[in-house]
């Protein structure tokens, strides 16, 4: 074998065993996760609350408080977001204050959640005074989202060429005829699949909504945006550290990890869905 | 700088030769950020004429044709002295809407751009956006114009099919027809053959030559045989400056500057 066959081979081999680690390591945990929670999942645990110190019954208040609270978050960001890449890269001259406020999106999504959390607590609870509750933990989760959302919105923007909207002006459309009729239908499919993927990691944390409105338990379900909820992650911490008998609950824990990684799974495919439908949808236009 | 029009220097005179004049330009300066592209134009376009501009890449003959639909505007930077007028009345004039200057004055790009829409909705496109609601007028439009582009026989029975499907030439011969659609008055074409084979250029060049009766016609082309076929005026820049313009038979036998000759023989640097 020549040398720069081998290098090569060795190139590869070096790339797929990295590739197959992770594989591997995903793999293990969702088995690990669903051989340890599988037999706590039936009917009752999904559609009941929990019963004799969360050591019996369902985990049905925290997965409505966690779809309650991710809606808040999708109506509060998607379209937030999605108007503010539209401005950003469409309206707003490029110049250096829009590139330090790109930068500034850029770097809050680096932000740890716990700051995003204490964050929520000041503006939410505090300053407009929602409380601890859904609507302040959906908003703060919202914030959290919102460099997602923007940034994923940026880049499907910038996928539609000049000459779609170019082609709009010279007929005699105004800007934002140009970007309605000729830049947004393209640019939808991947600003809905970043502002999902966003809400997927959204429903999945736990600082953000700590102090905004999750509870440990709450016997009844939220009947408003005002209440106190359960939430699936933080109903997993408690299950994994707080509780007095750890090693009973164990697999609800695991159960309720399920539950989650399933919703958030959804999500995703929901994602893979709308790309889908709209590429079809392209496809036909071709 | 370079003048034309009645009563000037022999040879660079009578571009308007008879015909009204359409657009009028008088001391034209372009500026992207600190570069100057465009250096103290003015010449005079005549109705109802094909007027060619040649000249070698980068010497503005681009830029200049942008600035008639304004489209210049749309490039960050930019910068334009002097005055465009179309029918006398001045293009960039404080109370002139740009959404009106570009239904007036059509573009036909280089590269053809068709939108990912049906045959249909191409053309109909400028219609809905300026307005226009009535679908049996949006249905007559767009028949006429596609007859109009020489392209109805080719598309009529796939009216409703993508505009992607359609050859280079036809693409761009439908993007003739979605200019034409909003009844400009001026048609600007950005070297709308050069990604063409000869065919489907000699396509383009009859139908430039059809247009020409209801429409006035700008065209820039890198290609002098091209302007020789189908233009009445051309026009020849250099570096950013205008050289030369006349009637392209006289433009194209007897050119006045040795930089005109020099470019349209071949023995250019």
């Amino acid at each position: 074998m020549t040398r720069k066959a081998l290098i090569e081979k060795i190139g590869f081999t070096v790339l797929g065993l990295c590739a197959l680690s992770v594989i591997l390591t995903l793999l293990g945990i969702l088995w690990n996760i669903t051989s340890n929670g599988a037999s706590v999942i039936n009917w009752e645990f999904i559609t009941q609350p929990p019963r004799e110190g969360m050591t019996q019954g369902g985990i049905f208040p925290a997965l409505l408080g966690t779809l309650l609270v991710s809606l808040i978050t999708v109506l509060f960001a998607v379209p937030l977001g999605m108007f503010s890449a539209i401005y950003l890269n469409e309206y707003a001259y490029q110049g250096r204050l829009v590139r330090m406020i790109r930068l500034s999106i850029r770097n809050l999504s680096g932000v740890p959640s716990i700051v995003y959390g204490l964050f929520g607590v000041a503006l939410f609870v505090r300053v407009f005074h929602f409380g601890s509750s859904i609507l302040s933990a959906g908003l703060t989760l919202g914030l959290l989202t919102l460099p997602w959302t923007i940034t994923a919105s940026e880049e499907a923007l910038k996928t539609v060429p000049k000459s779609y909207r170019d082609g709009a002006l010279a007929l005699g459309a105004t800007k934002w005829q140009a970007i309605r009729t000729n830049v947004l239908p393209y640019s939808i499919p991947g600003m809905l699949t970043g502002a999902i993927l966003g809400l997927a990691r959204a429903a999945g944390e736990t600082a953000p909504i700590l102090f905004t409105g999750a509870a440990f338990f709450i016997p009844d379900l939220p009947r408003t945006l005002f209440d106190q909820f359960m939430a699936l992650p933080y109903h997993l911490y408690i299950l994994s550290t707080q509780h007095q008998d750890i090693a009973t609950v164990r697999p609800i824990a695991y159960g309720t990890a399920l539950v989650l990684i399933a919703l958030i799974l959804c999500l995703n495919m929901v994602a893979v869905l709308i790309r889908y439908h709209y590429r079809k949808k392209a496809r036909m236009a071709q | 700088m370079v003048t034309i029009g009645i009563d000037k220097k022999p040879g660079t005179g009578g571009a308007s030769n008879g015909h009204t004049v359409k657009i009028s330009v008088k001391n034209l300066n372009f500026y992207y950020g600190p570069q100057k592209a465009l250096d103290d134009i003015s010449v005079e376009i005549p109705a109802n004429q094909v007027t060619a501009f040649i000249g070698p890449s980068g010497c503005g003959k681009s830029t200049f044709l942008r600035c008639f639909n304004r489209m210049n505007e749309t490039i960050l930077g930019t910068r334009i002295q002097g005055t465009i007028l179309l029918d006398g009345s001045d293009l960039y004039g404080p109370d002139i809407d740009v959404v009106e200057v570009r239904r007036r004055v059509g573009m036909v790009f280089q590269k053809s751009n068709p939108f990912p829409k049906t045959i249909f909705d191409n053309v109909a496109y400028g219609l809905r956006i300026n307005g226009i609601k009535d679908k049996r007028k949006i249905v007559e439009i767009v028949e006429k114009s596609l007859v109009d582009s020489a392209l109805w026989d080719e598309v009529k029975d796939r009216l409703h099919e993508s505009a992607l499907g359609l050859s280079g030439g036809q693409q761009q011969r439908l993007c003739i027809a979605r200019a034409l659609a909003v009844q400009p008055e001026v048609i600007l074409m950005d070297e709308p053959a050069s990604a063409l084979d000869p065919i489907a250029t000699q396509k383009i060049e009859d139908l430039i030559q059809k247009l020409k009766i209801k429409y006035t016609i700008v065209i820039v082309t890198h290609n002098m045989q091209q302007a020789a076929r189908v233009s009445d005026i051309t026009a020849f820049f250099y570096l950013g400056k205008l050289i030369e313009v006349n009637e392209t038979a006289l433009l194209f036998t007897r050119p006045q500057l040795k930089q005109t000759e020099d470019y349209i023989t071949g023995r250019f640097g």
